[in-house]
């Protein structure tokens, strides 16, 4: 037992040596390989300590998971990160509660309990289970299985009340009357899977990288009460590593959208039945063409570009590097600009634009990027409208008002790419279209770029 | 181990997590989730276990669960990877 516990100790320092190289993309694939050794010492130090394993058994489960994992791993795209990040958390925290649940069954009925036994085992089911059918719902939303539409019924938060507090008042009772009933436990893990999809499936689309995060979040939470159950060291501090990795990650998201976190999960935003709609008060905008646009770019010294989720829906990431490139061989430097909430996960617009050979030097966050825009010449977005909305500095009516956004508006010029003058996701007209120095270009964003690096080119 | 010892750990752990995390750039984060979503996947350690100590049902839920934290361990730092090797400087 000794041996076993000093490396876990071990495994722990190479997760955390593993996630602190993260700290730059040079070293973070090393941090990463570093993490995965640590996970293999733990899984080799559990098979040759514990006795009576059935390594066959066991052997046959990993090959399994192996193969499942591996082809996911391999065949996802980037853009489907998000739900294969969402079927992960489900299926770490599921594990979770079956760890626990097999706990239970070994010591139901024995004299072997204690209150903190039961406690934990009680709250790693809870928070695994709900985890699982709240992931599994997650990713059906993101799939397109489920409308990304929020889903709501009347008294769907009385309903989501009622059952909490039947699970804490289940909870509280087991835990203190010990494992004696065995339909209460069923009981347990019924509700917990239930309030997994009642929680999660009035939550829109765009609220997603919200929910990916606090699901994260969950599944750590869910290994750490796993790790109390068991009284193993491993689970226990990798499941407070990314049991706060995802509350760090959950904050970040509600911050760069301007809600609470109550707000997000029991507000239903997006539905359709926005009531802003009809009063937008109409803009009136210049709009132009992609060759006036090169030649507003061919006198600029430094253009910044914005790219939204417009920007991946239209598949135009290669289309956008082709016309950084084109601009960098005219001389010109250019950078992105990515806000917090540009994807659909925390970082997804950076990755979608690493798999196009973005250089990751010219990718910067707002905090960056902000003060750049004071002596840039051309800002050019892409598909993006809330997050360059500079109502959010001074409207105090705006919903959107304190949110973070890219001081777009800042630039000498602005050349805006949307296909539509259609509203952002926070429903409210964008001043920064009627403003003197803006310029719209509709139209796809990936014919639209096309058509600009042709342009530029024949300048 | 007892209870007090190993809420020391976990608390501890918690803030050595918070310290690490928040100087993970932006520009990681994608891979931070995906990474640190394998490391849950150390509920595989759990379920090695669970195989043995659980008689009937609980060697099968185990097995379960062995399958589920597996997908989570080979998936996560697998697609972790494939993205980190994308991250290129000029």
């Amino acid at each position: 037992m000794e041996y076993t516990n000093l490396t876990y100790v071990l495994a722990s320092i190479l997760f955390i040596l593993g996630i602190k190289k993260l700290s730059s993309p040079k070293t973070a694939r090393a941090g990463n390989a570093i993490s995965s050794i640590g996970m293999l010492i733990a899984i080799i130090a559990t098979m040759t300590s514990f006795e009576l394993l059935d390594f066959k058994l066991i052997a046959l489960g990993m090959i399994i998971g192996t193969i499942i994992g591996a082809a996911f791993a391999i065949r996802v795209e980037m853009t489907q990160m998000p739900q294969m990040v969402a079927i992960f958390n489900g299926f770490g925290g599921g594990a979770s509660a079956l760890v626990a649940a097999a706990e239970f069954f070994t010591k139901f009925g024995t004299s072997e309990q204690t209150m903190f036994l039961t406690g934990t085992i009680i709250l790693s089911v809870f928070v695994g289970t709900l985890t699982l059918t709240g992931s599994f719902i997650a990713f059906g939303k993101l799939q397109g299985f489920i409308s990304g539409q929020p889903i709501v019924f009347p008294g769907q938060q009385i309903l989501n009340a009622i059952l909490a507090l039947t699970l804490l008042s289940l909870g509280t009772f087991v835990t203190i009357s010990g494992m004696q009933e065995i339909n209460m436990f069923y009981a347990i893990i019924i509700i917990a899977a239930v309030l997994g999809i009642t929680l999660t499936i009035p939550i829109g689309g765009a609220d997603m990288p919200v929910v990916i995060s606090l699901l994260n979040s969950y599944s750590g939470i869910a290994a750490a009460s796993t790790g109390f159950v068991l009284m193993n060291n491993a689970l226990i501090i990798s499941g407070a590593l990314v049991g706060a990795s995802g509350l760090i990650l959950t904050n970040i998201m509600c911050k760069g959208m301007n809600r609470s976190l109550a707000n997000v999960i029991f507000g239903a935003v997006g539905l359709q039945n926005d009531t802003s709609d009809g009063e937008v008060k109409q803009i009136s905008y210049k709009s132009s063409t992609t060759d006036e646009a090169a030649m507003i770019m061919d006198a600029a010294d430094k253009v910044i570009i914005v790219p939204g989720y417009g920007l991946a829906v239209a598949q135009a990431q290669h289309a956008v590097r082709e016309v950084a490139e084109q601009l960098e061989a005219m001389g010109k430097k250019v950078l992105y600009a990515i806000h917090p909430v540009a994807g659909r996960m925390p970082g997804h617009m950076n990755v979608l634009l690493a798999e196009a050979n973005v250089p990751y030097e010219q990718l910067k966050d707002l905090d960056e990027i902000n003060p750049e825009f004071e002596d840039c010449d051309v800002a050019i977005v892409l598909g993006a409208n809330d997050v360059v909305n500079p109502a959010a500095r001074h409207d105090t009516s705006s919903p959107i008002y304190g949110m973070p956004i890219l001081d777009v508006d800042k630039s000498r010029t602005v050349i805006i790419n949307k296909r539509t003058m259609n509203p952002g996701f926070a429903g409210i007209q964008n001043e920064l279209f009627g403003f003197e120095n803006s310029i719209m270009v509709f139209g796809d964003a990936k014919e639209m770029l096309t058509t600009l690096h042709k342009d530029l080119k024949e300048l | 181990m007892d209870m007090i010892n190993i809420l020391t750990v976990f608390i501890l752990a918690i803030f050595i997590g918070f310290e690490i995390i928040t100087k993970v750039p932006p520009t990681l984060h994608t891979p931070l989730m995906s990474g640190s979503n394998a490391i849950s996947g150390i509920a595989i350690v759990g379920a090695i276990i669970a195989t043995k100590i659980g008689g009937e049902i609980g060697t099968w839920l185990g097995l379960i669960a062995v399958i589920f934290a597996t997908i989570n361990c080979v998936g996560g730092f697998m697609v972790t990877d494939r993205m980190l090797k994308m991250f290129k400087r000029k």
